[in-house]
């Protein structure tokens, strides 16, 4: 075999490459077959379910409480809004009434929980581009959170903390204090991670102009989230379609203009900040005592028919659909994962970049493998 | 400082040249075992970690004890690799690193290191050796991961050569000679280090050695967040820990030549020389890992761009600026 053909030039061929399931920036059990020529990506063909569990079709045979610790672990890094997407679509069927206080110990603990999500993205995201640094500072910052959470529920990741109608437990004396404490430190560590990271000259050169993709893209793929507010599009769930007491707080909703991996990591900058906002309110706001879980049945049976109710998690519109026949256990629930959602765009994002973009752009579309595969 | 061309090569000699490789080589490889264990301290610091500090008080046996590991660990060679070469490949790499150190400098009056007229020169054509045992072993790995990262750092490793050479040529021009013994005398007599007048050549030298390293934020033939491991994905246990080894002599190497051509190499006031050109050592390496701690890396198709469309025309203003001081001044 002659490395020249006839015409004198060098004879090349492409590359099968395997990235993942065990590779150290897929974040997980992810897998990409990529087809390069050089560096230049030619094909890439995503493959999941390394990390399927059947969590749908296990909820068939459980009682709606017994769902809650099941939905910890689909996006393990934001467990509070998966507890609360998935009671939120039970009361709405069932038309329950949440005790004033519950509402607003959920609500810090959801934004509490979308900060720690965001600060991990910027942690990994800063590691996948090579600067170590960072992803130790975000550590630091998210410690603090998950051991407010411990504290509130007695875990650090899988929190199993809301009930259907409320919350299991009231949080402890002081506990608010700390999380003012929290909310004042975080703003200033929010500023060093801006000037350390934002600015920095290699780092934009790696993110600007960087998987690019409009409005109408996004959209066709049914993206939501930072992915589709970063094309500049305001779509943020707690202000369109307002649910539990977020009518109540005042805050804005950041959104990129260019659509591309820069846009995507400053917006979890600033969602960080306008969580900030939303808890400072919560906590000037929250009643000092009352119940926090409402009346609720002893054994929840919701009514036959359809349902389905979308917030919005730390990745995108997170919805729970609930077929049920009126028993106690549904008949059918489909999860309206993100994560999933969002890796749509993947593959013809990487035509024609090359590997080290391959992990920008992957590394921005933020997915967690436990909600991709569920 | 040993003068072999005026004394003739007997027994004595070649014993004094032996026990002088000895010695350096036992200096290196404390050298090399310190500044890993400085390296981790450091960036552990910048990251609000403690660092290593178990084994030994304050951990000052850590990388003893991580040597020892890499030792006993099981010596794989991959089925499908190209055997000869994969063998061969870490040596390739390593005995360049070690050999450069024969004309650095470390004080005025030592025994150990040549003063060979070509020193700067010797330097250069010897650390382009190296390329070869990395090129060698990421391909010989027959792994695809590790063919991707030889073919960058050979790309990154021969396009900041020429930067790199162009700034030293800087400093040559102002001493008037390539031997590195007699650039330091220039300074010492001078009054000034080649730090002040050559300050864009030093610049260009810092960048350009940073790259020549592999280090952050032009580590990509080893960028773990995209090649795994790049180069040395395949090696393990001891062939690994020779990878590691070239690295990090390189790293005091580079060290040493940056301390002689810019910082004055022994020369300074008080101190001993070798202190002198201790501390300057230090301080190059703490700087290298000060960057690592805190750069994200470049990709590869902005590293060459900078190399050719900055680094190269701001290294030839250089050469071009100190040719005409040199010439009318």
């Amino acid at each position: 075999m002659s490395l020249i053909d006839e015409k004198d030039q060098v004879r090349t061929e492409e590359m099968l490459l395997n990235v993942g399931p065990q590779h150290p920036s897929t974040h997980g059990v992810f897998r990409l077959v990529v087809k390069i020529s050089g560096e230049t990506i030619i094909d890439a063909e995503p493959v999941i379910g390394y990390l399927h569990r059947g969590t749908e079709k296990l909820a068939e045979d459980l009682q709606y409480t017994q769902i809650i610790p099941y939905t910890d672990r689909l996006d393990y890094l934001a467990a509070m809004l998966n507890n609360y997407a998935l009671c939120h679509t039970v009361e709405e069927a069932l038309g329950l009434e949440i005790p004033e206080r519950a509402e607003y110990l959920r609500v810090i603990v959801m934004e509490l929980n979308r900060i720690a999500s965001h600060l991990l993205f910027i942690g990994t995201y800063l590691l996948d581009l090579g600067a170590m640094s960072p992803f130790l500072y975000v550590f630091a910052e998210r410690e603090r959170i998950v051991q407010m959470f411990n504290e509130i529920c007695g875990a650090r990741l899988t929190y199993n903390y809301m009930r259907i109608g409320g919350l299991r437990w009231d949080a402890p004396p002081g506990w608010l204090d700390q999380v003012r404490a929290f909310v004042g430190h975080m703003r200033e560590q929010l500023k060093m991670y801006d000037d350390l990271i934002t600015g920095n000259e290699i780092f934009l050169n790696r993110v600007r102009g960087i998987g690019v993709y409009d409005t109408e893209t996004a959209l066709a793929h049914g993206m939501s989230g930072i992915n589709l507010r970063c094309t500049g599009f305001e779509w943020d769930l707690r202000r369109k379609k307002p649910y539990s007491i977020y009518d109540r707080f005042d805050f804005e909703i950041p959104v990129g203009k260019n659509g591309d991996c820069f846009d995507r990591y400053y917006l979890h900058l600033l969602e960080m900040r306008e969580s900030l906002k939303i808890v400072e309110q919560a906590l000037d706001q929250i009643p000092e005592s009352g119940p926090v879980l409402g009346k609720v049945p002893k054994l929840i049976r919701v009514p036959a028919g359809e349902y389905y109710s979308g917030i919005e998690g730390a990745r995108g519109e997170l919805g729970f659909y609930i077929v049920s026949d009126g028993k106690d256990k549904p008949y059918r629930m489909k999860i309206r994962k993100p994560s999933f959602v969002n890796l749509q765009l993947l593959p013809k994002l990487l035509r024609g970049q090359n590997m080290a973009n391959l992990i920008a752009i992957l590394g921005a579309v933020d997915i967690v493998l436990g909600e991709v595969d569920a | 400082m040993w003068h072999w061309e005026a004394n003739p090569l007997n027994g004595p000699a070649v014993l004094g040249m032996i026990i002088g490789g000895v010695v350096i080589l036992l200096m290196t490889l404390g050298v090399v075992t310190y500044s890993i264990l400085w390296q981790r301290k450091l960036i552990g610091w910048i990251q609000w970690r403690i660092g290593p500090n178990r084994v030994g008080p304050l951990g000052l046996f850590q990388t003893i004890a991580d040597v020892i590991k890499l030792l006993i660990k099981e010596d794989v060679i991959p089925e499908k690799s190209d055997r000869a070469m994969f063998l061969l490949a870490p040596i390739i790499a390593f005995v360049p690193s070690f050999t450069v150190l024969a004309v650095i400098p470390f004080s005025a009056h030592h025994v150990f290191t040549a003063n060979a007229a070509i020193g700067a020169l010797f330097y250069i054509a010897l650390s382009a050796i190296t390329i070869h045992g990395v090129m060698l072993g990421a391909w010989a790995s027959n792994n695809k991961y590790s063919l991707i990262g030889g073919m960058r750092s050979a790309a990154m490793m021969v396009s900041y050569e020429i930067p790199l050479g162009l700034s030293i040529v800087g400093v040559v021009l102002m001493a008037g000679s390539i031997n590195l013994n007699d650039i330091v005398e220039a300074q010492a007599r001078s009054g000034w280090w080649n730090v002040v007048p050559q300050i864009l050549g030093f610049i260009v030298f810092l960048i350009a050695s940073t790259a020549e390293l592999n280090r952050t934020p032009f580590d990509l033939a080893e960028a773990e967040s995209e090649l795994v491991a790049g180069y040395h994905t395949e090696y393990s246990g001891f062939r690994f820990a020779f990878f590691m080894l070239t690295e990090y002599v390189y790293l005091f190497a580079m060290a040493g030549l940056c301390a002689t051509l810019y910082l004055g190499g022994w020369s300074g006031p008080f101190l001993p020389g070798w202190l002198w050109f201790a501390i300057k050592v230090f301080l190059y390496i703490s700087f290298q890992f000060w960057l690592q701690a805190t750069m994200p890396r470049m990709r590869i198709d902005q590293l060459m761009t900078f190399s050719w469309k900055v680094l190269l025309p701001l290294a030839l203003v250089n050469l071009v600026l100190t040719a005409v001081i040199k010439a009318f001044v």
